[in-house]
This record gives structure tokens, sequence and C-alpha cells, in this order.
């Protein structure tokens, strides 16, 4: 085959014509919760951290992660660290050679999506009680 | 390395709108990825309209009318159109399957066109397979052996043959590799399912004697472990096998033999 023109080849289009696939999108979701979850860690950290300086660095930390902001963060971030979680436990699953097939493969990944919500909610409900 | 939006040379604009066939009452919209070496310019959708009650059903018979009455100048991979040489291997309506065998009635809308995705183009829906087949080659897709040559020839039960259905049928189209997000960013080193599938078809035969050897070779960052279960191979398969479940036994075979 003539390879003349092998330099200016265009590269195919991808990410913006593939169309998203439930397997595709609960696994990019498992990396997505998991890298923020890194900033949600360093947030607490920060807390913590605060809490050994001094009385004004905690009230500051503090009223940044309990404003209703700070609110929002952190549902999601438990959320994050519920379907994080679940993802984990559809890795050590396939880790078994179970759950390969598609229709197995996509109704876990629902259920990551519905059990994480549901879990969340649990949670909240629960923490929300000892208030 | 994850490049998420394409290099200059490869946005596309909007291509030509090829005239509507006369007289026509059930027209179907086609946009169509066109790029030509010889004409300096970026790639485009160029639009053309079928004529569906001189068509056959499949997107292949529209590509064949397409170039045969309105543009000769299409330029695609197709020889069986019955989904067994793998030659017409395309993104059609956001999933890479085999034109000849994709209905166009499994398309809702305009009939999108693409050849497959974040490969280097040749021409249109051409893209170069150099790399895909040479990391066939590199998994030694053929039998090997150490004891001597039998008589006749390499015995295998009835049970251990049967380990092969859903492998053998693999016709290379290439659709698998190119619909995985990991091969996108690390297909230069990373050998993608189709590879895979195959490497996984002579570990699991039961006349090859070069196993060892063959996981050896896979023991490696990239060239296995980048799979980390998409899926959207088993999922785009148009032969309906599943790369995935492959790599999977590959991977459960690497820790079998390191406890």
């Amino acid at each position: 085959m003539a390879d003349s023109n092998s330099d200016n080849r265009p590269l195919s289009p991808h990410l913006t014509i593939y169309r998203p696939q439930m397997t595709s999108i609960s696994s990019i979701f498992v990396r997505i919760t998991g890298n923020a979850l890194l900033g949600a860690t360093l947030l607490l950290v920060w807390w913590f951290l605060a809490a050994a300086t001094s009385l004004g660095a905690f009230e500051l930390a503090s009223s940044v992660i309990t404003s209703w902001f700070g609110n929002v963060v952190m549902i999601l971030s438990l959320w994050a660290l519920w379907y994080h979680t679940l993802g984990g436990l559809r890795h050590l699953i396939w880790d078994t050679g179970r759950g390969l097939e598609l229709q197995a493969a996509e109704r876990m990944g629902w259920m990551m999506i519905i059990g994480s919500l549901v879990l969340t909610a649990l949670t909240v409900f629960y923490f929300l009680q000892g208030v | 390395m994850v490049q998420l939006t394409l290099p200059k040379n490869s946005r596309i604009t909007r291509g030509k709108v090829w005239p509507k066939p006369d007289g026509a009452t059930n027209v179907r919209t086609f946009k169509v990825y066109r790029w030509n070496p010889d004409d300096g310019k970026t790639p485009q959708v160029d639009t053309y309209f079928v004529d569906l009650d001189t068509c056959g059903p499949m997107v292949l018979d529209a590509l064949i009318k397409i170039k045969s009455e309105i543009d000769p100048t299409l330029t695609f991979r197709r020889s069986c159109r019955e989904g067994i040489c793998g030659s017409c291997a395309m993104n059609v309506d956001g999933i890479n399957t085999l034109a000849c065998i994709y209905g166009m009635d499994e398309v809702k809308g305009d009939v999108k066109i693409y050849p497959l995705p974040h490969m280097s183009v040749v021409k249109d829906l051409i893209p170069d397979l150099t790399h895909f087949y040479a990391q066939h080659a590199s998994i030694m897709p053929w039998l090997e052996t150490k004891t001597n040559r039998p008589a006749k020839e390499w015995l295998q039960s009835i049970d251990d043959r049967k380990k092969l259905d859903g492998l053998y049928e693999c016709v290379m189209c290439a659709c698998c590799s190119t619909s995985c997000p990991s091969y996108w960013w690390n297909g230069d080193r990373y050998l993608g399912p189709a590879a895979l599938l195959h490497a996984y078809r002579w570990i699991v035969d039961s006349r090859d004697e070069a196993t060892g050897e063959r996981l050896d070779q896979l023991e490696d960052p990239f060239k296995l472990y980048r799979c980390h279960t998409i899926m959207n191979c088993t999922k785009t398969c148009p032969k309906g096998l599943n790369p995935a479940k492959s790599i999977a036994s590959i991977k459960e075979m690497m820790v079998e033999r390191s406890v």
C-alpha cells in the first residue's frame, strides 16, 4: 500500500461520537468519584489540622465545611464514597470471574447507581437522627 | 496518553450536501465522514439522501448505493456482505459494527457513519490497521508445541474443543479494540480486546504447549492490565463474543499461577 501520506493522516473521532454505554459510564464514574474523594479527604484533613492548630483556624475550617455549600460537598462526597465502594465490590466480583456477561455487568451497574443513592439517603437519615 | 480533543488536522467541518434523488418518497439521510489525502482539507461530514424503496436493508447496502449512484469517490472496505470477513467495520450511530449486518431500521433518525474511532485514517471510512495486526501477530496466533509431531494430527477431546467456542469465531474486524477507551489512550502499548481474546484462545487450547511463555509475555502493566473492564468491547462485538471475559480469564490465570 502506498504510504506517502501517512504523516498527514487525521485521527478518527472517538469520545465525541461514541455512544455512552451503561458499562462505560458506570466505569468512568468509579474513577471520577475516586479522584473527587481525594479532594474531600483533603478538606477533612484541613478540618482536623485546624482543630489541632488554634481556635481561630478551627472556626474558619468548620464554618466552611458546615456551611450550606460545605454540606452539599459533603453529601456529594458521601454519595461518591458509597458509589466508589460499590464499584470496588463490582471489581472484586469480576476478579473472581463472575458477572462478566453483559447483562450481569449492566445489572450490577444499575445496582451501583441505585444502591449508592439509597445508602447515601440512609446515612444522611442516620446522622440527622443523631443531631 | 489521554488526549480528549482531536489534533488540529483531524477536526471535522461540515461537508457537501449531495442532491436528493428525483421522485423518491422514502428517503433516509446519511451523514458520512470524509477525508481525502489528496485535497489538503481537514475531514468533513457529507450528507447523502438514499431512496430506501430501491435499497437493501443494511447500512452497507446504502453505502454501496451511494457509491454507485451518487458519489463514486466514497471509499470504504467491504467484501463478504455477511459478517464473516470483518472488512466493513465502522462506527454506525455511535457504536462500532459491521455495516453489512447492521440494519438501517436499528438506527433512529439520520444514519451517522464514521471510521473506527481513534485510528489513523487512510481515506474516508478506511482506518490504518497496521498496528492492530502487528499486535495480533505479537501474541503468537498459532499452535505452539514442544513434543514430537504426532503421526496424524493433534488430538483434542470434545470438552477441550468446547473451550474454544466463543473465541474462534472472532473475525478480527477491530470493532472491539477501537471501542475501548483504554485502547484509545494507550493503544500503543495496551494490546486491546481483540489481540487479548486471541491470546486467550491459544492459552486455553489444550493442544498448545506454550501456556507459560504466553502468560509471561502478557505479564506487563500495559499489554494486559490496561483493561479496566469498561466492557465497550463486549457490548459492541458484532459477532456477540465477550473479549472482556477472556481478558478477565487471563488475569485469573496470572493470579492462579503465582499463588
